[in-house]
């Protein structure tokens, strides 16, 4: 593998936890500069992955590289060049935010005092008020700007905006581009879909503790199912013998069905044929890409609730 | 806390507020609004107490009748009594009993009941009531719970009366059983009169603190600013009572605990000091409902001081970070091993009297040391030192585990901090803050001894006999690291290092343990200075001991997984 263009190299990592395997065989690779957005629902292994990146936990099996070296043995001179933002951030709670922030960016080998002071001001944050008297939105403030206060080259972000309103979302948002611009390697651990679409330049999805599905968005896009839904001069005949073209509905002049990325260009000619009047498509949503790998599981919850649909 | 209980407890006024809205909204409407709910209330919080209150109650009244029979069997004879009392009536044995009226007449065994433990108990009364109140106020507003309850038809003094009430009726119910059990008990110099005005001053002390506690709660916005606020106000009355006890008595008369033990139960009974207790506790609950009327809920009267915008030099780095966590608890350690060493120290010029009237104790010493009294019972009181510097190397060495769990070691570990450094700097303030301790103790131990029985060179040498124990110190701090570096779950065993060397040390001698059992303790190895020789061997061997076991800690905590939320 590259150090000079992969941040972070994963093959065949395994964790297990008593009889709880966390991670199981999971492959990740994120190049230099990219933000990688890492996506899953809880429990799917997002947390565990990025702890064993970071050297907190040791892995059972498989590699990890972090910038060319290994995460448990270099973890100290990693940690130099790199910042963490957990998801849930617990503060001493006789220390002020503004003692934290300083304590963990110094820890971690220096720290910007304009670029801090710039950060707590758009965030918003009140640095004299004691660790205990912070709300969650406050706690996760504190060590968002303790990670970008000092000058880390990767971002470790573990779920980062947990209890943080839509403004300081924005801003949030704003900020990561920013580094990303500075040419720093971001890898965003993210349930919040719009969030992802917004920053991540590829994303990786987690299920079970194996990367399922890996790839720049309209990668991914491409492997699922455009929406389409047109209105045409003639009735369009044939088209559910088409392959690839699901859940076909007809309304009066209307068609409305969903079809795979590699036969789109089929399903679009055979319409023309029909003469077409409007066309409107909807690329798939992250959220629908989510729903293909967890869709079944979705589907057993729900049963298992009594309201199969 | 037990969540168990909270979660079973929360259910009731969840079903029952809405009905007093509905059901009976008038009644509701008649309670005149800032008192709606309390009966809810009082009844949930009864619940959530259902074993808390009772396990307080049962545990003072047990410490009562034990103490009241430790009492009538010790000093069954008029030459104990007159010898006990004699050292009592030393600056010394005022300052940690009550007033010297008590020593006149007799002072049998319920005299020495009210003057030995009135106040010792009265502190724990005290206590029970403070936490009672805050726990279901304060606490309950800082989590946010109440603002869930007080959004139902909940009055605004309905918490703080229903909390106030719990407390009252903790502390009437065991007023009566006090009474009920000091009267039936027929130890000599007790009476029915006594017995039922020992149990209405004991629970008068609770009622008053439940009423500072009371206003406590309103000012500061979180909970451990409540009760710590009470918990001080209640030491101040202690040493306020002290000091008068020790002086003309003046002082003793600002303080609740001394009108207490002014009212003098089996030694002369007088009611009035009762009504001193009442009407200050009415005063007191009266602040409180004024304050707790002119705030909005959860917020504080007292508004939270801003604090450092950045951290000093001293704090990003680790032993200094480590030192600002413990710092508090480093402070009270040192200032209690300077009181508990002083206090001892004081004694000496009288312990020779003092152990004529404790057979027991005197064969134990006698035979441990073979000595003189001084010296035996010197080296005797140097395992208690050890001891208490022994709890804070425990809870210093155990920080890091506590601080793993709260999930605040992960930021940190996560940066240019390595794992051996962290957990380093919290060992290296168990080991110099123990030794610190330690060397605090003696010291107290060795100027009031100086001073008490005219011998200067007791300075030198009993701080010398308290810092022999250092090694062992180190020895307690290695098991904590060990187990912490390999098994964190088990860490709280290392606990049984200090309870054991306590009980095959102190109370071994006394019990006459086979000396073996001493033997497995670290503390049972140190040279008995004063009344031994000097032996370095053992010493040598246990700061041998306690570097492999750090050792081996921190290479345990260097390969383990960190444990994670």
């Amino acid at each position: 593998m590259d150090t000079a263009t992969t941040a972070i190299s994963v093959s065949g990592l395994v964790k297990t936890f008593g009889r709880t395997r966390a991670l199981d065989g999971l492959d990740l690779s994120v190049g230099r500069g990219e933000v990688h957005g890492f996506l899953g629902p809880n429990g799917a292994g997002k947390s565990t992955a990025i702890r064993v990146l970071l050297g907190l936990l040791r892995a059972d099996a498989g590699t990890a590289r972090l910038l060319g070296h290994d995460p448990w043995d270099d973890a100290v001179s990693l940690h130099r060049r790199l910042a963490y933002v957990p998801g849930d951030v617990e503060l001493w709670p006789g220390l002020t935010g503004g003692e934290a922030i300083d304590l963990l960016a110094r820890l971690r080998g220096g720290i910007d005092p304009a670029r801090r002071d710039e950060l707590i001001e758009r965030f918003d944050l009140d640095p004299t008020k004691k660790g205990r008297a912070y709300s969650k939105g406050n706690r996760q403030k504190v060590a968002i700007v303790a990670a970008l206060a000092s000058d880390a080259e990767l971002l470790l972000l573990d779920e980062p905006t947990a209890g943080l309103d839509p403004l300081m979302e924005v801003v949030f948002q704003d900020v990561v581009l920013q580094a990303r611009a500075a040419g720093k390697t971001v890898l965003l651990s993210s349930h919040i879909l719009a969030q992802v679409e917004k920053l991540c330049d590829r994303v990786s999805i987690i299920r079970l503790g194996r990367i399922v599905q890996s790839g720049t968005l309209s990668d991914l896009r491409h492997l699922t199912r455009t929406t389409i839904e047109a209105e045409t001069a003639r009735p369009v005949e044939g088209l559910g013998e088409l392959p690839g073209v699901h859940g076909l509905r007809t309304e009066g002049g209307r068609v409305h069905f969903a079809v795979d990325g590699e036969h789109l260009d089929a399903a679009v000619r055979h319409l023309s044929g029909a003469g077409v009047r409007s066309l409107t498509s909807h690329p798939p949503t992250l959220e629908e890409l989510m729903l293909r790998h967890y869709g079944d599981e979705l589907a057993a919850l729900n049963g298992a609730g009594g309201t199969a649909r | 806390m037990s969540t168990g209980t909270e979660a079973g407890g929360a259910r009731p006024p969840v079903e029952d507020t809405p009905q007093a809205g509905t059901s009976a909204p008038a009644s509701a409407g008649a309670d005149g609004g800032a008192l709606a709910g309390t009966g809810t209330l009082l009844r949930f919080m009864l619940r959530r107490d259902r074993v808390r209150v009772p396990v307080w109650v049962a545990a003072l009244l047990l410490a009562h009748v034990s103490t009241l029979s430790e009492l009538t069997g010790l000093y069954g004879g008029a030459e104990a009594r007159a010898s006990l009392a004699k050292t009592m009536a030393s600056p010394a044995g005022l300052a940690m009993t009550g007033p010297r009226h008590y020593l006149d007449g007799g002072y049998e065994a319920g005299a020495m009941l009210s003057h030995q433990v009135l106040g010792f108990y009265g502190v724990l009364v005290a206590l029970m009531s403070v936490l009672i109140v805050v726990r279901h106020t304060r606490t309950e507003e800082e989590t946010g719970r109440a603002e869930l309850l007080r959004s139902a038809v909940v009055g605004r003094h309905a918490a703080l009366t229903a909390a106030l009430t719990v407390a009252v009726i903790a502390d009437v119910l065991l007023a009566a059983l006090l009474g009920l059990t000091l009267g039936g008990s027929g130890a000599d110099g007790t009476t029915w009169q006594g017995a039922l005005l020992y149990g209405a001053v004991f629970g008068g002390l609770g009622v008053f603190f439940a009423a500072v506690a009371a206003v406590t709660a309103q000012i500061s916005e979180h909970a451990r600013g409540g009760s710590g606020m009470a918990i001080g106000v209640i030491g101040l009355a202690f040493v306020l009572r002290a000091a008068g006890d020790v002086g003309d008595g003046t002082l003793s008369w600002a303080s609740p605990i001394g009108w207490a033990q002014r009212s003098y139960p089996f030694a002369g009974d007088r009611w009035w000091p009762l009504l001193l207790m009442f009407g200050a506790a009415s005063a007191a609950a009266a602040g409180a409902y004024v304050l707790s009327g002119r705030r909005d809920v959860g917020a504080g009267l007292r508004r939270p001081r801003p604090g450092r915008r950045t951290a000093s030099a001293a704090l990003v780095r680790p032993l200094g970070f480590a030192l600002r966590l413990q710092r508090g608890m480093l402070a009270g350690f040192c200032c209690g091993a300077l009181l508990l060493g002083a206090m001892y120290g004081s004694l000496l010029g009288d312990v020779e009297e003092m152990l004529e009237g404790v057979d027991v104790v005197k064969e134990a010493l006698a035979e441990a040391g073979g000595t003189g009294f001084v010296e035996s019972f010197a080296s005797t009181v140097m395992i208690v030192l050890a001891v208490l510097a022994a709890v804070f190397v425990v809870i210093a060495s155990l920080r890091p585990r506590a601080e793993e769990s709260a999930g605040r070691a992960e930021p940190l570990l996560s940066t240019g901090l390595s794992r051996v450094r962290w957990m380093w700097s919290h060992l290296a303030v168990a080991l110099l803050g123990g030794t610190l301790t330690l060397l605090l103790a003696g010291l107290g131990f060795g100027l009031t001894g100086a001073a008490s029985t005219g011998d200067r060179g007791l300075v030198l040498s009993l701080t010398a006999a308290a810092l022999a124990y250092a090694p062992a110190l180190w020895v307690t701090a290695g098991v904590t690291a060990l187990i912490y570096g390999w098994v964190p779950r088990a860490a709280a065993a290392a606990w049984s290092v200090p309870v054991y060397a306590f009980l095959a040390g102190y109370l071994g001698q006394i019990l006459r343990l086979p000396g073996w059992m001493n033997d497995l303790s670290p503390f049972g190895h140190v040279p008995r200075l004063p009344s031994e020789d000097m032996d370095w061997t053992p010493v040598l061997l246990l700061s041998a001991t306690a570097a492999v076991l750090l050792a081996v800690g921190l290479a345990g905590f260097r390969r383990r997984d960190l444990e994670t939320k």
